[in-house]
C-alpha cells in the first residue's frame, strides 16, 4: 500500500503573515525529554501546537514478542524511567494475569509498598521539575533531595537506583531484609516535614499560582473522551482510581483516599499529586507495619518461578529447574488466549493486553502508556495559552518521551 | 463484576446471539463482524454507558494456531459510572483493511488509531488526521505484522544522512 502523507496546513493567506511558528525541541532544557513540538504563533499566543513523537521510539512492543515474560522486565525499566519499579509491578502484574497465577500475600505487600515508594518519587520529579520550568528552583532542590533518598532505598532493595528489574514471574528477585524495612520506615518519617515545605513554597506562591491556576483546563467531559487517567483525570473530577475500583495486589487492605480535585487545570492537576504523595505514605505505612511473613515467590515446583541462585549452583534439581524455565525450547505453559490487566501507575492507567501462545513468549505484548493518551490532549490544552504557558502544561502532564514513544 | 444488563441491552437492541461472547479471567469479550462494528461501538457508548475509551491496539494472527483472519483489532472500553470493563474485537483481512474510526465518538482514539494504522497498516476511514505517528513519514513497511523481521530491512543504515549545510 503506498503511504498517504498527510495534507500540508493550508498556506497563510495574506492576512495571516503575522502569523510564525516556533519549533520547540526535540532537544530544549523545558522538554525534559526528546519530544518536538511545532508552535504556531500569534506574538506571545499559540495558536496551534503540532506535536511531533517518535524520536525515542526503540520497538519496544516488537522485542516483548521475543523475550521471554521474565527478560521483557528489563525493557519496562526503560518506559517510564522516573518510577521504573511501578512499570515492573504493572508487566508482571498483567502476566500473572495471563498466566492465572496468585502471588503470595507476602509478595503482594511488597509490591503495593513498592509500588508506592515509586509513586512517590515520580510525583516528586513532576512537581519539582513543573516548578523550576516556572523558576522556582528550591523547591525542586527539596524534592530531588527526598528522591535522592528513594533512589538510595531502591540500590539497597536490587542494586540499582533506576533499572531496577525487581519483579519476576510469580515473585521477586529477592525478599526484603530487616534494613530495608527500616530504612522504608526512617524515609516515612522524615517526609512530611519535606513535604510541607514544598507545600509552603508552592501551594499559596503568587508566582506559582498566576502561572498555573486557569492555565489548560481539562473538564471532566473532556478528560473522559480524551481518555485521561491518573492525576490528569481526577485534577478534572473524574473519580476513578483503579487502586480502589479494582483492587489488585494488596490495595484493598489498606485505608486510603482518592484524590480529587474538580478545577482541571494545571494547578489542580498539582494540588492532586501532592495530595496523592501523603496518601501514598499513609499506605506504605500500613504495609510496612503489617508486612505477613511466609515466602515472598510462588512454589517452584509450579514451574513458573525461576528458582533461587543457591539451589541453582549448588543442587542439580535447581539447576535442571533453572535450565527448564530458561531455555528457549522450553519454558513454562502460557494458555492460548488473550487478556488485559492494568494497574494504577502514578501517571495513570498502565495497562498491558497480552497475548498467549503456549509458549513463554508473548505472541502480542501492548502497552497502553499513560503518557501517550496524555499527550494527545496537549494541543487542545495550550491552544490560546501564551508561549511561556506551554511548559507549564507540559510539566503538569508529565510526559515520559521513553514511555510516549516507547 | 457482571454484565447481565449491557448484554440484555445488546439482545434488544441487535437480536439475541448476534455477538459471540467469551470470558478469560474477568475480561469479558465481544467478537463483533466488521460491518456492524461501527453500531455496535456507538451504541455502547451512547446507551450502555462506556464513556472510555481505553485502548486500541491490533493483533496479527498470522502464526498464531488455529487463527483463521490475519489481524484483529481490539477496543478495550471502560464505564467511569460502573467500572465496568468490556473487549470489542473485530478482525480484518486483506486486501480490505479499513475500518470505520471511533474518533467521532471518542477523542481519545485519535492517537490510538494513528499509532495502529503506523504500525499493522489499517486504515481507518473517517480519520481526521490518518498519518504515521511513531516512525517517520517516508518509512515504508508496517513493523508489528508477524512478516517483519526483528532487525529491520535495513531502513536504519540506509537512512538519509543530512550535512549541515544541506539542512
Amino acid at each position: 500500500m503506498p503511504l498517504q502523507l498527510a495534507e500540508p496546513a493550508a498556506p497563510p493567506a495574506e492576512s495571516q503573515e503575522y502569523i510564525w511558528t516556533l519549533n520547540f525541541g526535540p532537544q530544549h532544557p523545558a522538554t525534559h525529554t526528546t519530544l518536538r513540538l511545532i508552535l504556531k504563533l500569534d506574538g506571545e499566543r499559540v495558536i496551534d501546537a503540532i506535536p511531533d513523537i517518535g524520536y525515542l521510539h526503540s520497538g519496544f512492543e516488537k522485542l516483548g514478542e521475543h523475550l521471554d515474560y521474565n527478560q521483557y522486565v528489563t525493557v519496562t525499566d526503560r518506559m517510564n524511567y522516573i518510577s521504573p519499579l511501578s512499570n515492573n509491578i504493572g508487566w508482571h502484574h498483567a502476566v500473572e494475569r495471563l498466566l492465572g497465577i496468585d502471588v503470595p500475600p507476602r509478595c503482594k505487600y511488597i509490591r503495593t509498598i513498592l509500588a508506592e515508594l515509586a509513586r512517590i518519587s515520580d510525583h516528586l520529579l513532576c512537581v519539582g521539575t513543573a516548578a523550576l520550568d516556572l523558576g522556582a528552583f528550591t523547591a525542586f532542590l527539596y524534592a530531588f533531595n527526598l528522591r535522592e533518598t528513594l533512589s538510595d532505598l531502591f540500590e539497597l532493595l536490587c542494586g540499582a537506583r533506576f533499572t531496577t528489574s525487581y519483579t519476576r514471574v510469580g515473585g521477586l528477585m529477592y525478599d526484603v531484609d530487616q534494613r530495608f524495612v527500616e530504612r522504608v520506615r526512617s524515609f516515612l518519617a522524615a517526609f512530611p516535614p519535606l513535604h510541607a515545605d514544598i507545600s509552603r513554597l508552592l501551594d499559596r506562591n503568587r508566582i506559582f499560582v498566576d502561572r498555573t491556576k486557569g492555565v489548560g483546563v481539562l473538564s471532566k467531559e473532556e478528560a473522559i473522551n480524551w481518555s485521561c487517567s491518573g492525576p490528569v483525570a481526577r485534577a478534572s473530577g473524574v473519580t476513578c482510581d483503579l487502586r480502589k475500583d479494582e483492587p489488585y495486589l494488596a490495595y484493598a487492605d489498606f485505608d486510603f483516599k482518592v484524590c480529587c480535585a474538580t478545577g482541571g487545570d494545571v494547578y489542580n492537576r498539582y494540588l492532586v499529586r501532592m495530595a496523592e504523595l501523603l496518601e501514598s505514605v499513609k499506605i506504605v505505612e500500613q504495609a510496612i507495619e503489617n508486612l505477613p511473613a511466609g515466602p515472598v515467590n510462588i512454589d517452584p515446583a509450579g514451574r513458573a518461578m525461576l528458582p533461587d541462585k543457591t539451589k541453582v549452583y549448588s543442587t542439580i534439581e535447581g539447576l535442571i529447574q533453572h535450565f527448564e524455565l530458561v531455555m528457549w525450547n522450553r519454558g513454562f505453559p502460557s494458555p492460548t488466549d488473550e487478556c488485559y490487566a492494568a494497574t494504577e501507575a502514578p501517571n495513570g492507567e498502565l495497562g498491558f493486553y497480552l497475548v498467549g501462545d503456549g509458549s513463554n513468549v508473548a505472541y502480542r505484548a501492548r502497552c497502553r502508556p499513560p503518557s501517550f493518551i496524555h499527550f494527545s490532549v496537549f494541543p487542545k490544552l495550550i491552544r490560546g495559552h501564551t508561549i511561556s504557558d506551554v511548559v507549564a502544561v507540559l510539566g503538569s502532564l508529565n510526559i515520559i518521551a521513553a514511555e510516549l514513544d516507547r | 463484576m457482571t454484565h447481565d444488563v449491557t448484554l440484555k441491552k445488546l439482545n434488544d437492541r441487535f437480536g439475541a446471539g448476534s455477538f459471540e461472547t467469551s470470558q478469560f479471567r474477568d475480561n469479558f469479550r465481544l467478537a463483533c463482524p466488521r460491518e456492524r462494528i461501527a453500531a455496535l461501538l456507538k451504541f455502547l457508548k451512547d446507551d450502555c454507558g462506556f464513556d472510555l475509551l481505553v485502548d486500541v491496539t491490533a493483533v496479527d494472527y498470522s502464526n498464531y494456531p488455529d487463527a483463521r483472519d490475519r489481524f484483529g483489532v481490539i477496543y478495550a472500553l471502560l464505564s467511569t459510572e460502573t467500572g465496568e470493563r468490556l473487549f470489542v474485537k473485530v478482525f480484518v483481512n486483506d486486501p480490505d483493511l479499513t475500518l470505520p474510526s471511533v474518533v467521532p465518538l471518542w477523542q481519545g482514539a485519535n492517537w490510538l488509531e494513528r499509532e495502529v494504522f503506523d504500525m499493522f497498516g489499517i486504515r481507518f476511514d473517517g480519520h481526521p488526521d490518518l498519518r504515521r505517528i511513531l516512525l517517520p513519514d517516508e518509512f515504508a513497511a508496517f513493523p508489528l505484522r508477524k512478516d517483519y523481521p526483528l532487525r529491520g530491512r535495513g531502513e536504519r543504515h540506509n537512512f538519509p544522512v543530512l550535512s549541515r549545510t544541506e539542512s
